[in-house]
């Protein structure tokens, strides 16, 4: 065990654009675009690869992003298209590096495949951004409402929910 | 006053009273709160009790953590949709005679808070007694607003504290039970059953009418 420890900490780590340079180059097809802003790197995955590329990153030696720190959703708004985002925020606990995977989404059809199956924590955080959002992740476990109450009517995070909601709140 | 003047000539150790105020006066002097402390305000709620506002001087300072135990429920802080049912069925449990104070801007009017998530103030929910503005009030708002409350009970009538009887309350549904589906809300069809979340105590009810 001590001895993994020391090699571990002999191969320095490589800096992330030259992980995420080295990804788009064997696999072109999983990555749309890849953005750097404020010192944050962002890639933008088709629906289809988001699993398989969740998988590797989490998986692969070099990448070990073996943390999802945050599932969001994020509405454009009503006039936009396409109006719903995906983000997955993750990091990794050998390498410090952090990564944000961008999944956009048509108003039409918000369906996500589910990232239970690769980090166990992503099953709340779904649940959250299904309750917010009205994103529905195909193949959760158990896509209930997280927050809000269970007979609640509406997605109040979508920019066209009321602010005040749909109506007067009254217990009978 | 006739009868009286004989009573105490007659018999010198009996004292001649209203049974109301009586048992008012044992009422008030010894209020239960129950414990609702949902925010910030709780903070103020229980500085009240302490050693410098010292509620115990009006006899409300045993706070219980059990609504069967309790007289009186201070809601101190934000009503969220999710806690209102639980906040219902804690006051339904609560024993009659019971009274509300509605503490601090948001439990009286939602405040600052006009948004889909928080019931805009605590009486759509439960019948309140004493309101107490502020955000947060300060212990001595508290102090005084237990007093007005303690000025109430003692002008009130033991005819009116009753509770609803059994036979009707077994047709409210309990807050807070809603039908727990199997798998997501989002597929199960379930079509609530029309019955009442609760039924009104007597005197809420005569209060609303």
């Amino acid at each position: 065990m001590a001895e993994e420890q020391k090699s571990a900490q002999k191969v320095a780590p490589l800096p992330l654009a030259q992980l995420v340079a080295a990804l788009k180059r064997e696999h072109p097809e999983w990555i749309s675009e890849v953005r750097e802003a404020l010192g944050e790197t962002t890639i933008i995955v088709p629906r289809e690869h988001l699993i398989e590329l969740c998988r590797y990153l989490k998986t692969t030696p070099g990448y070990d992003f073996n943390m999802l720190v945050d599932i969001c959703g994020v509405d454009r708004g009503p006039e936009e298209e396409p109006r719903f985002e995906v983000n997955y925020h993750l990091f990794s606990t050998v390498s410090y590096h952090r990564l944000r995977l961008k999944v956009l989404l048509n108003e039409d059809d918000v369906h996500v495949p589910t990232a239970t199956v690769v980090w166990r924590t992503a099953n709340w955080h779904e649940r959250e951004t299904y309750d917010m959002f009205g994103i529905i992740f195909d193949g959760h476990p158990d896509l209930r409402r997280i927050l809000l109450p269970e007979d609640w009517q509406g997605h109040p995070l979508r920019k066209d929910f009321p602010l005040r909601g749909y109506e007067p709140y009254s217990l009978k | 006053m006739g009868l009286e003047n004989i009573l105490t000539e007659s018999l010198p150790e009996v004292l001649t009273t209203r049974l109301d105020s009586l048992v008012n006066w044992a009422r008030k002097s010894s209020l239960w709160p129950a414990t609702f402390g949902l925010a910030c305000c709780a903070i103020e709620m229980m500085n009240a009790t302490s050693s410098r506002n010292d509620l115990a001087r009006f006899g409300a300072e045993v706070f219980r953590a059990s609504p069967r135990q309790a007289d009186v429920m201070i809601v101190s802080g934000r009503v969220s949709r999710k806690m209102a049912p639980v906040l219902r069925r804690i006051y339904d449990q609560m024993p009659e005679p019971k009274w509300v104070i509605s503490m601090g801007a948001c439990a009286t009017s939602g405040g600052v808070f006009d948004n889909y998530a928080i019931v805009q103030g605590v009486d759509k929910i439960v019948p309140v007694d004493v309101y107490i503005p502020g955000c947060p009030p300060r212990p001595e708002m508290l102090v005084h607003a237990i007093m007005m409350l303690q000025e109430k009970v003692a002008k009130e009538s033991l005819r009116d504290r009753k509770d609803a009887p059994e036979e009707e309350s077994r047709h409210a549904v309990l807050p807070g039970t809603l039908p727990v589906t199997d798998q997501t809300t989002r597929e199960a069809n379930v079509v609530p059953e029309s019955r009442p979340y609760t039924i009104a105590s007597r005197h809420e009810r005569r209060r609303s009418s």
